[in-house]
């Protein structure tokens, strides 16, 4: 008896000086140790072209860190490479969680990509940023998701509704979809037939395409046959080039007004570059362009930082449309976290939701499904561009915002053969 | 009702765009046709071609001029690949296709991985005065940014059958996909024929390069979206033949143009494997091979 007494005790004693030192230690430690931010990024495979967000992410890091980290602790940032694939987007994810023990996700770049994920965060609870995925809630619908793009409520069928404001401003009543078989090009373009027929215009040619088509001269003449005095297009970076060169090389009505819309690629310096004034007359959508109404200070403080390290890491020397909301969605981690004094998923959406945020791209104010309550996607006119040099881009003038009407720097220039040639 | 200015310049872009695809499928109808060796590195081959070529235009050279200058380099690569390729499996009598494959997918992997890095993931393209117009004849509108690279298949092609079927070293190459033994016994050297036409079709890729980016901009993996119709086009021509898989290339290039115009786009990838099978359904030797 004696003996088990002494056996009891002995065994609590060691439990008290076992836990004391884990509970009191794990306190500490938990201060000490940086917050974990995961994403997986593409540096390789065909979407590496988005890989310069990255520097927008650690710029947001290493601003953090000067400034003295949140809630006291320093911000490492766990990176991997997806390879642009969505099979490795699971398992790189469920590392992160589990292995990395990260506090904040990015999502991975564009819909395709983050659609795999959201099934996970969904189940597990976790509290993401989304990066440029599409409508990349709609299903899921979790309350601790939030949009770093500037697409808006009821994404899938007005991310692109600027376009069709001005086609409806223009009179048109005569309308041409094209879109690319891919999961962005395919949404935006059923979107823009609903809006389409919504403000009552006549879908005269709706057809898609395959990937890495090379030539549309036939689409072309096929459209010119339909007549119409609009042309939406939801297209990649191969094939927007190629559409643009096909107008060129077989000509388009007079009758058109407005030409564009969703076409992925003259968003960035190498298309820019490479079309030059083939671009002119062009209305596109856009996330950021250095018009006056858009530049300020902290953007502007953004890009100074930004050119000389995509310029070393030859990456877009620009940089408008991708990095500098990978450094929002930095921003909008550290507003959850520092106004929630927390990382638990929870108390940081409750804020989100609850608050806006001032971000390098404005003020941004979440709906119950994390999209921007206000859509802020930019439709914007190509115009006066010569030669090939991508640094008259930087300047305003060239790139002139024509919707939102917030943000407008100019009105349309039509029709678009007299828009092209000037 | 179908109106003829569509119909003809369908017609007329699809013979233009089958003779593009006619160049990019010539190097494997020498390594895969003949050499019996299933290079599906060969569409990546042409990516890296297309890169040479735009880093010659960036000094103002004309894409067929730097095409002309690589075909010695891309020469020199392909004996180099085939050696390595020899002494791997060759030699060690092992080179069964699953292992060929393997070998020539991971250095597709290794080659696009090095464009990237060297030239970053954004697409490259040529800029020549004559991208961007088009011929005009009569109800046909020509864009010569189809055009000249379309006209560069023939050439090739033509070329490269005058030298295997009239040369004594293209008969040799043609001998060595039937018999090495027998050539051995003539008092050739089996691999060092296989080593010259695998640099052959090494360096027809970068003349399928500069025609690939003529025609629109490349990126390091455009090759990925080339491989089953340069396959189909050398299967379908029958193994080995050279002008057939010019004949065959035309016929996939209008097929799948007519399709875009009268049906839907969408379809058109699969139009090349339409064409296979029903082709290998009637003559399963290849429309233009011969029966073995």
């Amino acid at each position: 008896m004696k003996t088990r007494r002494e056996f009891h005790k002995l065994a609590a004693a060691t439990a008290v000086a076992l836990a004391v030192p884990a509970i009191v230690g794990s306190k500490v430690f938990a201060q000490d140790k940086p917050i974990r931010v995961g994403a997986s990024v593409s540096l390789t495979g065909p979407l590496a072209s988005t890989k310069n967000g990255l520097i927008g992410y650690e710029l947001w890091r290493d601003d953090v860190n000067a400034a003295g980290g949140l809630l006291g602790r320093k911000v490492e940032l766990v990176t991997y490479d997806d390879q642009s694939s969505a099979a490795n987007v699971p398992a790189i994810y469920s590392k992160l969680v589990d292995v990395d023990a990260c506090d904040v996700l990015f999502s991975p770049y564009g819909a395709n990509l983050s659609a795999p994920v959201m099934p996970f965060i969904k189940q597990r609870d976790l509290f993401m940023i989304g990066m440029f995925g599409l409508a990349g809630n709609d299903v899921a619908k979790h309350d601790k998701f939030f949009h770093s793009g500037p697409w808006g409520p009821n994404s899938g069928r007005d991310w692109a509704r600027g376009f069709f404001d001005l086609a409806k401003a223009q009179g048109v009543k005569k309308i041409a979809i094209i879109n690319a078989d891919l999961e962005f090009s395919k949404n935006a373009a059923k979107g823009g037939a609903e809006v389409a027929k919504e403000y009552g215009m006549e879908i005269v040619f709706n057809q898609s395409y395959p990937p890495n088509t090379t030539d549309f001269s036939s689409m072309i003449r096929n459209i010119n046959a339909g007549d119409p005095e609009a042309i939406f297009i939801a297209s990649y970076p191969a094939d927007s080039t190629a559409i643009i060169r096909g107008v060129k090389e077989i000509g388009i009505s007079d009758k058109v007004k407005i030409f564009g819309g969703a076409m992925v690629g003259p968003q960035y310096g190498a298309l820019l570059s490479s079309l030059g004034p083939e671009l002119n007359g062009l209305v596109n959508s856009h996330t950021f362009v250095p018009e006056p109404t858009m530049q300020t200070p902290a953007i502007k403080g953004f890009f100074d930082r930004y050119t000389p390290i995509a310029v070393k890491q030859g990456v877009d020397p620009l940089g408008y449309y991708i990095p500098p909301f990978y450094y929002v969605a930095g921003q909008l981690a550290a507003a959850a976290i520092t106004g929630s004094k927390s990382v638990d998923p929870a108390k940081m959406a409750a804020f989100l939701h609850a608050n806006s945020v001032d971000t390098i791209a404005g003020k941004i104010a979440f709906n119950e499904i994390g999209d921007w309550k206000e859509r802020r996607v930019l439709m914007v006119q190509l115009r006066g561009i010569k030669g090939n040099d991508l640094e008259q881009f930087r300047n305003p003038g060239h790139q002139v915002i024509l919707d939102p009407p917030s943000l407008k720097t100019g009105d349309l220039a039509g029709p678009y053969n007299k828009a092209r040639a000037s | 009702m179908i109106s003829i200015d569509i119909l003809l310049n369908a017609v007329v872009t699809g013979i233009l765009l089958g003779s593009v695809y006619a160049s990019l499928a010539l190097g494997l109808a020498i390594t895969f046709g003949i050499l019996h060796i299933p290079n599906i590195a060969h569409p990546t081959l042409v990516v890296a071609g297309a890169f040479f070529v735009y880093t010659l235009s960036q000094w103002g050279l004309d894409p067929i001029l730097a095409a002309l200058i690589g075909l010695v380099p891309f020469y020199i690569l392909g004996v180099a690949l085939y050696i390595f390729y020899s002494r791997v499996f060759e030699r060690r009598g092992g080179a069964n296709v699953l292992q060929s494959l393997t070998l020539f997918f991971g250095l597709s992997l290794v080659i696009e991985i090095l464009l990237a890095l060297g030239f970053g993931s954004e697409l490259k393209s040529v800029s020549v005065s004559y991208i961007g117009s088009s011929l005009k004849l009569g109800l046909l509108t020509i864009p010569y940014r189809l055009l000249i690279p379309a006209l560069l298949g023939p050439v090739m092609i033509g070329a490269v059958w005058l030298y295997l079927s009239r040369t004594n070293s293209g008969t040799a190459i043609r001998a060595v996909a039937h018999e090495e033994r027998a050539l051995s016994i003539a008092g050739l050297n089996p691999a060092s024929v296989k080593r010259h036409a695998f640099g052959i079709a090494t360096a027809t890729a970068v003349v399928a390069g500069a025609a690939l980016i003529m025609v629109g901009p490349v990126e390091p993996f455009a090759g990925r979206f080339q491989i089953g119709r340069v396959f189909a086009i050398v299967v379908l021509a029958g193994m080995g033949s050279i002008p057939g898989s010019l004949a065959i290339a035309i016929i996939i290039g209008i097929a799948e143009a007519l399709v875009s115009s009268y049906l839907n786009p969408s379809w058109s990838p699969g139009v090349a494997f339409a064409i296979l099978l029903l082709g290998l359904a009637l003559r399963p030797q290849g429309l233009f091979g011969a029966a073995r």
